[in-house]
């Protein structure tokens, strides 16, 4: 009975890899086409791609990385915040989505630095 | 299959071959920081003067009329109006008829509470109105400006250079006890419609720096230091300013 469960298991596992596969894929084509643009300046089209990006595979870390910056570049803060701390949520060792995210919060917490004492 | 359809795909299939040469793209960015008051009813501004009060080792008011009036002269649209700095706490004592202190010199505000006393001239809609006409209707900055000595004692990381076994030079982080001593600053600005008198704005900050017992820091250079710190926030609630960096986009 166990072993017909394990396989059972198994084959699900082997059934849906493909399709996990292939939406990282799809979400990798967007990140890079969004990376081609942005690089041109055209960042209004590329945090689309990213957010397609986001859609299609929310577990990516790098895209909600790269929409983080696309949103910061078009101004809209609290978007960025949460685009960063969702990637950040996905890989929290990853220094470079660190690094982003730290220079990020030293511009957004300086324009909300209000009264602290 | 028109001619951009196969454009795109192909400029498509190059991105993301070449995504897999690369994981990451440093690019640089311009972070658009919005202006937080519309001035576009204003073609010229006053930084009219400030309550000020602590340390006698500066001149705040003055100080920070002639650091912003240069800063906006640079950053901002607005021309500037080249005025007398207006000695605010002056003109409130005699509007309220409070004894000048025999001492010409003396300070008058020492902490926030004596700043709070002097608030109702920063809300004289009558007196902002009449300041405006004098000046053809600008917009008028104005506020307070708390500069204080500070002092604090308690534990703080050193870096400490040695050499270790291989004859090689290191560093620890050390930790201990150590006085120190510096300056705080606590401005207000106020921002003021010069055709009704009428605030429009106000924005408050708190900075300090603090340093060694032993290092000897004049007033004035931690007085630049503090508003070096705040003069982005200032200018930005003028006009949008944009902060250059970079990022690095990822694609793995």
């Amino acid at each position: 009975m166990n072993k017909r469960l394990w396989l059972i298991a198994l084959m699900l596992i082997g059934l849906s890899a493909p399709a996990l596969a292939d939406k990282r894929g799809d979400a990798k084509a967007q990140v890079a086409w969004g990376i081609q643009v942005a690089q041109k300046g055209l960042w209004k089209e590329a945090t689309q791609q990213w957010e397609k990006a986001t859609v299609i595979d929310p577990s990516y870390a790098s895209a909600w990385n790269n929409l983080g910056i696309g949103y910061e570049q078009l101004g809209k803060f609290d978007e960025a915040r949460k685009a960063y701390e969702k990637a950040l949520e996905l890989e929290p060792n990853n220094q470079m989505i660190r690094g982003n995210y730290d220079q990020f919060r030293e511009i957004y917490d300086r324009q909300n630095r209000r009264r602290v004492k | 299959m028109t001619a951009r359809t196969v454009v795109a795909l192909s400029s498509l299939a190059i991105a993301v071959a070449s995504a897999g040469c690369l994981s990451f793209y440093e690019v640089a960015i311009e972070t658009p920081i919005r202006a937080k008051l519309d001035v576009t009813p204003f073609s010229r501004v006053l930084v009219a003067g400030f309550v000020t009060g602590g340390s006698r080792s500066i001149d705040p008011n003055t100080e920070t009329a002639r650091l912003l009036r240069s800063q906006l002269r640079g950053k901002s649209e607005l021309k500037i109006i080249d005025a007398d700095v207006i000695d605010l706490v002056d003109v409130y004592d005699k509007k309220r008829s409070k004894a000048a202190p025999e001492k010409p010199d003396a300070v008058r505000i020492m902490d926030e509470k004596d700043v709070q006393d002097y608030e109702p001239i920063l809300k004289d809609e009558k007196y902002w109105k009449e300041i405006g006409d004098e000046y053809q209707s600008p917009l008028i900055i104005t506020g307070s400006v708390l500069f204080t000595e500070v002092s604090r004692s308690g534990m703080v990381s050193k870096l400490q250079s040695y050499t270790d076994s291989m004859g090689r030079p290191a560093y620890q982080e050390r930790r201990e006890f150590a006085n120190l001593r510096g300056y705080a600053l606590t401005p207000k600005f106020v921002f003021i419609d010069g055709r009704t008198g009428a605030q429009l704005y106000s924005e408050g900050f708190y900075e300090e720096s603090l340093y060694s017992e032993t290092q000897n820091t004049p007033a004035l250079s931690s007085y630049f230091e503090l508003m070096d710190k705040l003069l982005p926030s200032f200018l930005n609630t003028l006009s949008t300013q944009k902060i250059r960096g970079t990022r690095v986009l990822l694609v793995k």
